[in-house]
């Protein structure tokens, strides 16, 4: 007996929650060949500013956990993607158009760069903080910490989605940060499926907020929105990403430039969106 | 069987105009009692109804300037410092800073030992709102709860008046009204109306809090509104703000219809005031388009509606923001208080 077919509903994640755009607006999904995969929410600014706003309101939960209780969350997400690996392979095989072995190559990359950002979680600080010289009997130590909401644009290449959206997000929480993500527009899919590992995980809502639709649309209103900290611009190459920078500057946020594919693990990323706080204390007051 | 001996209410003017000269206790509870049931579905349906405008652009701007201009600041707090007050009197007078362009809230409203230093914060701003000038509006007779007797809730009444108060937030009896007793209610409101005499004769508007979360059916709301109007009351208030659930559409609805048929009635305008629970310029919108459809535009006026707000004021100045700039604001444009 023939079953029938029960297509999955590819909606939005926001606040922890998977709402459908505001707009009730949907896009197709489609293979490389042009065959029909799936209809994925079209975010819409509306979405992006409720997605901020969650961000915002998650902020305090998240920074406020120390770099240890991060570390074991970010490392748990690793655990459960393992556990999805099958589905993930599935996915990019039928909208990348790769081999079952390139796809598994793609999705082990990623569990590995995600378990590579996890360690960072409680070392960061150690690394990239300073106990400064002075001439005095005071100590003065800079320390790195999380500067607050980040946008980011998802690498949008045709192969590597699941990939390129991992190596942008992962190195944005590890510090705290909370982020709004525009994943890649043509393939979507694991984007929406990586949302439904952190859902069942123990990453707060909030934490992190996917969107699925046009970054030609989306990203102006992120890199106006004077309530976003950082802007991403890994997967901007194809906008008008000047005009992004150029947004963006108007409320000082910090800005990474585009990427070409998805950015190789680095402590750099990890450090590009920490704010630097430097505090002194006296020695002893013998 | 015996006679139960009419007990006479204290003589309230409207009272004795609608009910007539035999203003009794029994008397007001037929009046109260007499009055139609409400229509629960109906009320509600129609609430949601008028929450559903799209309100956009230009309209959208007109609305936020008007719902600024309709607030009332609160702040009532066990821990409100003369400094809290201060600071809140300043954003009343200039609620944000980067926009000389943004109206002035109607009143600022505090407890009572704190109506002092907000009058000496508001100087020369100190006045009518319909003149640009801020309120001072104080809550009175041990709000929020109401349960102190007679003398302490009229002597806290007096002493704001006396310290410069323009507007009185008192709470009625819940306990009392809950328990039948209207006339008890009445005659409460009826002192502290008289309590709000100034030296000069002239009156503080006195705004009767019904405290609609404790009062259980909407039939009661309707009753309890009718019996504020009848003693006195200049504007008809829902919630404390400390009572979940505080105002609601569909409450603030049934008390706008009230008074609207208190107009066609005497020709009288009373104002409503929802208090508690309105944070966002999406919910303050859908208020103005239930007074709008309701009462009339004319209420939409300070001396006939007010929000009693805190927190909506920043989300109105961010949205404000949004439609100056045409891009989101954020908590860290907007003061915090």
């Amino acid at each position: 007996m023939s079953r029938l077919a029960v297509p999955k509903t590819y909606k939005l994640y926001i606040g922890g929650k998977f709402p459908r755009s505001e707009s009730g607006r949907t896009y197709e999904v489609a293979t490389r060949e042009g065959a029909f995969l799936a209809n994925a929410a079209l975010a819409s600014r509306k979405d992006a500013r409720d997605a901020v706003v969650a961000a915002r309101a998650a902020i305090a939960g998240w920074a406020g956990t120390t770099g240890y209780n991060r570390g074991q969350v970010l490392y748990r997400i690793a655990e459960l993607l393992e556990g999805r690996r099958a589905q993930f392979v599935d996915e990019l095989v039928a909208a990348e158009a790769v081999s079952a072995a390139v796809a598994g190559r793609q999705v082990d990359t990623a569990i590995d760069a995600w378990v590579w950002y996890a360690g960072w979680a409680d070392k960061y600080v150690q690394v990239a903080g300073n106990g400064n010289p002075v001439s005095g009997p005071y100590f003065n130590l800079s320390t790195p910490e999380a500067t607050g909401v980040v946008a980011i644009v998802a690498p949008q290449g045709a192969t590597g989605s699941l990939l390129g959206l991992v190596s942008v997000v992962a190195p944005a929480i590890v510090s705290g940060n909370t982020v709004v993500v525009i994943a890649n527009q043509a393939s979507p899919l694991s984007a929406i499926s990586l949302a439904e590992v952190l859902a069942t995980s123990d990453v707060p809502g909030g934490v992190v907020n996917i969107l699925t639709g046009s970054p030609a649309e989306i990203a102006p209103w992120l890199a106006g929105h004077a309530d976003v900290n950082a802007l991403d611009l890994a997967g901007a190459e194809a906008l008008a990403w000047v005009d992004l920078q150029i947004m963006a500057a108007d409320t000082l946020k910090r800005v990474l430039p585009p990427e070409n594919g998805a950015p190789s693990p680095s402590l750099e990323r990890i450090v590009a969106l920490t704010e630097t706080k430097t505090v002194w204390h006296t020695k002893s007051l013998i | 069987m015996t006679l139960e001996r009419p007990l006479a209410l204290a003589p309230a003017k409207r009272a004795l105009e609608l009910i007539g000269a035999d203003l009794t206790e029994k008397s007001l509870r037929l009046h109260l009692e007499g009055l139609p049931g409400v229509d629960a579905v109906g009320l509600e349906q129609r609430a949601a109804g008028l929450g559903t405008r799209s309100i956009k652009t230009t309209s959208k701007a007109w609305a936020l300037d008007t719902i600024i201009r309709l607030i009332d600041l609160t702040t009532l707090e066990g821990a409100d410092t003369p400094g809290k007050v201060r600071s809140l009197v300043a954003k009343a007078m200039n609620p944000d800073p980067s926009d000389p362009t943004v109206p002035r809230v109607a009143a600022v409203c505090v407890y009572g030992d704190m109506v002092p230093y907000a009058v000496e914060a508001l100087g020369a701003s100190h006045g009518d709102p319909a003149k640009g000038l801020i309120s001072v509006a104080a809550v009175a007779t041990a709000f929020p709860s109401g349960r102190a007797s007679l003398p302490v809730k009229l002597a806290d009444t007096a002493d704001a008046v006396a310290n410069g108060a323009d507007e009185i937030d008192m709470v009625i009896d819940r306990g009392a009204f809950l328990a039948g007793k209207y006339g008890v209610v009445f005659d409460q409101i009826v002192a502290v109306k008289e309590a709000c005499r100034r030296a000069d004769g002239t009156y503080a508007h006195l705004k009767v809090i019904l405290e609609t979360g404790e009062l259980n059916t909407y039939d009661n709301v309707r009753r309890a509104s009718w019996l504020a109007i009848l003693a006195g009351g200049d504007f008809i208030k829902t919630s404390t703000g400390k009572v979940a659930p505080a105002a609601t559409l569909p409450v603030t609805l049934l008390m706008l219809e009230v008074v609207r048929d208190w107009k066609r009635l005497t020709g009288e305008r009373i104002g409503v005031k929802p208090a508690g629970g309105i944070r966002s310029s999406k919910d303050a919108i859908k208020y103005l388009v239930t007074v709008a459809e309701t009462a009339g535009e004319e209420w939409l006026d300070p001396h006939l509606f007010r929000f009693g707000a805190s927190s909506l004021l920043n989300d109105v100045l961010l949205q404000r923001q949004k439609l100056s700039t045409g891009r989101y604001s954020g908590p860290d444009y907007v003061t915090i208080d």
